[in-house]
């Protein structure tokens, strides 16, 4: 698999976002689903800044290959990766 | 593991917390209720109006107020936040129910679900000594008023079709000390309670709440009187980052400074151990730990044979608030940690711990005042606590501390003394149990092996505690 079929999934672990769920989304690097294996790279990072202002409720940000997710639950990621993955790859494409 | 329970809970501390530091609190706590649930909603319970109540109710728990207390439904939510702010000492009882919340839920009756298949063998219909299962259209029926509540019909089942309705609160206290009442409102009998929290953690409808310090400890953070907070050694592993960096977001957070309870759990250690060697050589026959308010509490109400058996040392946080006080003595003392029982051992020392903050309610400053953790540079601590004092979040963490620190004060030529510290015959009660309770009697009596009984009330020690983050 190359390097470009990588699907980034980067958790918030802002304060708020840990308080209202992302320690749980953690637990997709730890325990991820079988068809993930070497496709989906789970990392926590530092506070995305994205419950600023009254956007708190939306809490755990989650970004998926760049796009933001709010209100993320370990089945909203699953779906939204599943779906990624899911896709014809461009970069496969135009090896073969 | 988060929930709908956990989630508002947080939600709201934030909110409130937020709402204070911008100093708009007065004007926004009566609407928050409304904003949080608006009239085209969807509701949990039977209307929005019901779920607002509710969360008025929530909210007045944060301001250390109690639904049983409440005289006029009218009051509002300012007049509590003003009595708050006036508190200068924590509710006598940490834990109050609110009757509007509580579901009533129903007692442990024995009830058929779909997945009755009305078969052949009907194991049910032929073993209930009540006679109480009947058949009809294809399925099984209890007569509830026949019903002994034996439970034999569910065990016999073959395809797991009957289930046992359970009050989540009663089912979990593990000394009976809530009970619906007349009203068929749940009720705490604070003279049985340990306050385990258990009842707090198992309620999913959060209708039994922890009668919060939280704004106290934000007010006079923000007039700034100097706060010193004590941190339990179970906070390793809540927040993300490391246990420096969560040290130097509180002082962010503007805590004068941040103290290790496990540097009061080394103290803890080197005094228990040393009561162990004058309780045996004076022939005593058990030693107990003392550090877990649940379980002291469980012992005086409820396992009376094994109280002269409990340790007389002061627990980690009481050495810990000792330190604080003698290195800072004009600051107010913190203890920060995940136990709802901590605060009524402090209440018990007046004087010694100013306020109580859970490890929820320090994650919701630190989201409320937006300061992230994992971005925080560490903290330059002055001496790190030893592993085996931080161990002690953990069951059996106790007891591997003073085990070591008897080896480590038993020189080779003191035979008499590392024979007692070899006959160290060490159990463990890990989570308090109806059935635990039982056998703390029993190990009173003399009835059970064993001369030095750790205990904890959370099961796997302090690092599951009701209000930690990893519950």
């Amino acid at each position: 698999m190359s390097e470009k079929c990588m699907i980034k999934v980067e958790v918030c672990c802002g304060t708020t976002c840990f308080l209202l769920g992302a320690r749980e989304l953690l637990a997709l690097a730890d325990d991820p689903p079988a068809a993930w294996q070497g496709r989906v790279d789970v990392i926590a990072t530092p506070c995305m800044d994205a419950c600023n202002g009254n956007r708190f409720s939306g809490s755990p940000y989650v970004r998926i290959n760049g796009t933001l997710l709010s209100g993320a639950t370990r089945d909203l990621v699953e779906q939204r990766v599943n779906a990624i993955m899911a896709k014809p790859q461009p970069e496969r494409s135009a090896e073969q | 593991m988060i929930n709908g329970v956990i989630r508002m809970r947080r939600e709201l501390m934030i909110r409130l917390l937020r709402s204070y530091l911008a100093g708009t609190i007065d004007d926004d706590i009566d609407k928050i209720p409304c904003q949080l649930r608006p009239r085209d909603m969807a509701s949990t319970r039977c209307c929005p109006y019901k779920d607002r109540a509710i969360i008025k109710y929530r909210l007045m728990a944060l301001l250390g107020a109690a639904w049983e207390d409440e005289q006029d439904e009218s009051r509002p939510l300012r007049d509590y936040l003003r009595d708050a702010l006036a508190a200068h000492a924590r509710p006598a009882r940490p834990l109050t129910v609110c009757g509007t919340g509580c579901s009533g839920c129903e007692d442990g009756k024995y009830q058929v679900t779909d997945a009755c298949r009305a078969c052949f063998a009907r194991p049910c219909t032929y073993n209930c000594p009540a006679q109480a299962i009947s058949f009809r259209s294809q399925r099984a029926h209890i007569d509830q008023d026949a019903c002994k509540n034996c439970g034999k019909c569910m065990e016999l089942c073959p395809f797991h079709a009957i289930t046992r309705a359970v009050v989540p609160c009663e089912e979990a206290c593990p000394v009976g000390a809530i009970r619906k009442n007349a009203a068929g409102v749940a009720e705490i009998d604070f003279a049985a309670c340990i306050f385990c929290g258990k009842c707090f953690a198992a309620c999913p409808f959060a209708a039994i709440l922890e009668r919060s310090e939280l704004l106290n400890i934000v007010d006079d953070l923000q007039r700034g009187r100097k706060l010193v907070a004590l941190v339990a050694p179970s906070a390793a592993g809540q927040f993300p980052g490391s246990i420096g960096q969560l040290f130097a977001a509180m002082a962010a957070a503007d805590f004068s400074d941040v103290i290790e309870v496990a540097i009061g759990a080394e103290m803890t250690t080197a005094h228990e151990a040393a009561e162990y060697r004058e309780r045996m050589a004076a022939g005593a026959r058990l030693l107990t730990t003392s550090c877990c308010p649940a379980y002291v509490e469980a012992a005086k109400k409820h396992a009376l044979a094994i109280v002269p058996f409990i340790s007389n040392t002061p627990s980690p946080m009481l050495y810990a608030a000792q330190i604080a006080r003698e290195k800072h003595p004009e600051a107010a003392i913190v203890f920060i940690g995940p136990c709802i029982a901590k605060r009524h051992e402090a209440t018990l020392h007046p004087g010694v711990i100013d306020w109580i903050m859970s490890f929820e309610e320090l994650g919701a400053l630190l989201a409320a005042k937006g300061i992230d953790v994992m971005s925080q540079p560490e903290w330059p601590m002055p001496r790190p606590a030893a592993a085996s004092a931080r161990h002690f979040a953990r069951s059996c963490g106790v007891t591997e501390a003073v085990l070591k620190e008897l080896a480590a004060n038993t020189h080779d030529h003191d035979v008499e003394a590392k024979a007692e510290a070899v006959a160290v015959q060490g159990r463990v009660i890990d989570g308090i149990t109806t059935k635990s309770v039982k056998q703390l009697q029993l190990y009173g009596l003399g009835k059970l092996p064993g001369n030095f009984l750790e205990v904890m009330a959370c099961p796997g020690g302090c690092n599951n505690g009701p209000c930690s983050l990893s519950c």
